[in-house]
């Protein structure tokens, strides 16, 4: 490919090979540990739903029972698996029994491995199947169906309500929507278990639950029949939950998924080892599960300036993707993060932004990259607002974006109205419909402002990924090399949820989902 | 013919600060415009519907110049009108923080000559509320638009403790810290939850007996001075506050309570 900002492709390999060193030794140990939210999500992949009596998860009180004993070292594959060798029960059965005190999986005989291990396997097979079964189905909705053109329309649904939500989001679709997110109620990512069953109340969204996800499932797939096109339905797989959000929409078949470590890290102060090494399982399914994966680096901009922190966006983007790679991610579905957020006072100011979009287009060309719209410097004035939203999607078709979240001319005054998402909706269609090809037809001045602000962009980041490579991510995040927050090792939510893999420990679905289709 | 004329013209052209009205192109032509979804089927019952409201609302001469379908059984419109009411502005007061905004150095200066001493800040975003887009651009180093944080200071000592934290949690840092000041900022909230959650702080803070130890401080986009004063704090910053004009208050209040 030529590049259309001279941008040297060489340094972008050298770029990726940083990264990949980045990467690998997070792998090295994320590969080593285990935490109790990896335990809860195989709990729930072998079939364990439900509330005892307190109305606790069920994969929270088994997970709470191997803490307790002082095994969750051994993962709950081996402890379930031989409770199933043992007595012959499926592992929901095993759990109701724990829950209700009748059981103690950790006092069991212990029969041999290829025992235990040929108990669960079954089990392990049948979640395989269906989540397989699952991107079957997306696969030949989207044949039979089609989908909207790129970049994608992504808005926003928060009512609190599941069911105020699907008047919501069949609505958004009828209007021209591609993908719909409904937004979690604020606070459920620091929560260490998910909650049960179809909601009705929450705070600026509404709970992950398995059984939302499905309501909300069926109630796209009607409209997307209606409509004609298949409409995404997104979540977010972040938080002390992230493994298990990934596995309850690989069961219940969402599309896309927020999924990004760093951005727990930074913004809800969770713990660095935890949710790291969370992040591994999760994305492995969502790679297997056919999901696509957004990552969070727009949000770097809102804390940190735009223009002089462009490229920790960029270096957090090549890093993403290469932990990515190694959960088995494909290219096609890594939505690495971006944003349009400098400040538009600034004289050609747009021409950075435009250079930025393009530069992350050419750099991650099969990425179905997520563009995020202005929020930092949105004011009240919902008139201004329309207009900044408009020069973003002007960016957006103009460099061939994948995912673009939609602006709100009423951002930063209230979660949108119908009518809110009606416009942003419609001033992204005009100018996808009228500005369709422009970038087929306009080129960039050699040496000009667009052509020295990406390689500028490129050079500062692969500067930057040397420094991390040789201090190690850890280090550079107890630096506060992103978005200007510093984060400790030990510090954040979560730490006391990991534990060091023991001799017994095996999760089959790791291998399983890894090797493919 | 979008129905926008300018008919029965014949108002008072003069200004008379005790019935103002809004202003459109002409004094006192009262001239609104507003937007909203109506759940009714698009067409003519709905176009009337939306007119015999704004009557309601007291706007006069209703004129719908657009209107579509955003999903079936919802219209949205697009109106004008003319209002029918007046506001004597010459009687309002509206409560707000005294202090003369200062420069950073000036700032800097004053707490050196009134107090003698670093003065200790602690921010967050509170509650549920994950944005931490106000709180930083009053706290973080480079502040916003040209106007720098409290964390440049050099006579603050200024911890941004970031979004979602508990309310217990903020007090608990602040006795750990003394801290002098306590800066919440509520952004996006929904069904009013800030609200609760403002009062919330000040009874706990009360329970503690801390209340009248410290100057606590709100903001944010639906925050004002008023609202503040109401919910039992000592000021409240809105849209449109910057580092500046908190520091300066800050500085200046403490300096009047030191010398009272």
């Amino acid at each position: 490919m030529k590049s259309k900002l001279g941008l040297d492709f060489l340094k972008v390999e050298k770029a990726r090979r940083y990264a990949g060193k980045i990467a690998a030794e997070v792998q090295d140990f994320a590969d080593n540990y285990t935490t109790v939210a990896v335990e809860r999500t195989v709990c729930r992949l072998l079939g364990i739903d439900g509330v005892d009596s307190f109305d606790v998860p069920l994969p929270n009180v088994v997970v709470d029972h191997l803490m307790s004993n002082g095994v969750l070292s051994q993962g709950a594959m081996f402890y379930i698996g031989n409770a199933m060798a043992q007595t012959g029960l499926l592992p929901q059965q095993i759990a109701e029994k724990i829950a209700a005190g009748e059981l103690d999986a950790t006092r069991l005989p212990l029969q041999s491995m290829d025992v235990i291990k040929a108990a669960v396997e079954p089990v392990v097979d049948a979640a395989i199947t269906r989540i397989r079964d699952n991107r079957a189905e997306r696969e030949g909705m989207l044949k039979e169906l089609g989908e909207g053109p790129r970049p994608y329309l992504y808005v926003i649904v928060a009512t609190g309500n599941i069911y105020e939500d699907v008047v919501q989001a069949q609505a958004a679709a009828r209007q021209g929507a591609d993908i719909i997110a409904i937004i979690r109620s604020t606070g459920q990512s620091l929560l260490d278990a998910v909650p049960f069953g179809a909601t009705t109340e929450g705070f600026g969204g509404t709970f992950a639950t398995q059984e939302n996800f499905r309501i909300m499932r069926t109630a796209l797939d009607e409209v997307s029949r209606e409509t004609g096109k298949y409409i995404r339905l997104v979540n977010y797989c972040s938080g002390l939950c992230m493994p298990e959000i990934a596995a309850m929409g690989a069961l219940e078949r969402l599309d896309v998924m927020l999924n990004d470590a760093l951005y727990g890290i930074l913004f809800r102060d969770i713990n660095m080892q935890r949710t790291l090494v969370d992040q591994f399982f999760s994305r492995v399914i969502n790679g297997f599960a056919g999901v696509i994966i957004n990552t969070g680096e727009d949000n770097y901009l809102t804390t940190a300036d735009a223009v002089e922190q462009a490229h920790t966006v960029l270096a957090s983007d090549f890093i993403n993707e290469q932990l990515a790679l190694l959960a088995g991610i494909p290219e096609e579905q890594m939505g690495l993060g971006h944003a349009f957020e400098m400040a538009p006072d600034l004289t050609n100011g747009f021409l950075l932004e435009l250079a930025q979009a393009q530069m992350t287009r050419e750099i991650f060309p099969k990425a179905p990259l997520k563009y995020m719209p202005p929020t930092k410097f949105m004011t009240g004035n919902i008139f201004r607002g329309h207009i900044q939203d408009a020069l973003f999607n002007v960016a957006s078709i103009w460099t061939q974006q994948g995912i673009q979240l939609l602006g709100m001319l009423t951002e930063a005054i209230h979660t949108p109205l119908m009518s809110d998402r009606f416009l942003s909706i419609d001033n992204a269609r005009y100018i996808f419909n009228n500005m369709k090809d422009i970038g087929e037809e306009v080129e960039f001045k050699t040496g000009g402002v667009i052509q020295k602000r990406a390689q500028q962009v490129l050079d500062e980041a692969i500067e930057l990924l040397e420094k991390i490579t040789s201090e190690g991510l850890f280090m550079a995040l107890e630096k506060g090399i992103f978005a200007d927050i510093k984060r400790s090792r030990t510090g954040g939510k979560g730490l006391k949820g990991v534990a060091e893999k023991g001799n017994n420990y095996f999760n089959l679905f790791i291998p399983k989902m890894l090797g493919g289709k | 013919m979008s129905g926008y004329t300018m008919r029965d013209m014949n108002v008072d052209k003069t200004l008379d600060l005790t019935k103002i009205k809004p202003y459109g192109d002409t004094m006192n032509d009262g001239k609104v415009q507003l937007s909203f979804t109506l759940p009714v089927p698009v067409g003519d019952e709905a176009v009337e519907a939306a007119k015999q409201l704004m009557r309601k609302m007291g706007l006069n001469n209703p004129a719908v110049s657009h209107y579509q379908e955003l999903a079936p059984g919802f219209t949205f419109l697009v109106c004008y009108g003319e209002c029918s009411y007046t506001v004597d502005y010459s009687t309002i007061h509206v409560p707000k923080v005294q202090s003369d905004v200062m420069s950073m150095e000036e700032t800097d200066e004053y707490i050196k000559d009134n107090i003698g001493r670093k003065i200790i800040v602690i921010g967050a975003s509170t509650g549920t509320d994950a944005h931490t887009v106000g709180i930083d651009a009053i706290m973080n180093m480079k502040g916003f638009a040209g106007h720098y944080g409290l964390e440049r200071y050099e006579m603050l000592e200024a911890l941004n403790m970031g979004s979602q934290v508990a309310n217990e949690d903020f007090i608990a840092k602040a006795l750990e810290l003394e801290a002098d000041v306590l800066l919440i900022s509520q952004t996006v909230t929904q069904k009013d939850v800030h609200i609760q959650n403002m009062t919330q702080l000040v009874e706990l803070l009360e329970a503690e007996g801390l209340r009248d130890k410290v100057l606590l401080i709100a903001g944010g986009p639906r925050v004002n001075h008023e609202l503040a004063k109401e919910l039992g704090y000592d000021a409240g910053f809105g849209p449109g506050s910057y580092g500046d004009d908190v520091a300066s208050y800050i500085a200046q209040e403490m300096g009047r309570r030191l010398n009272k």
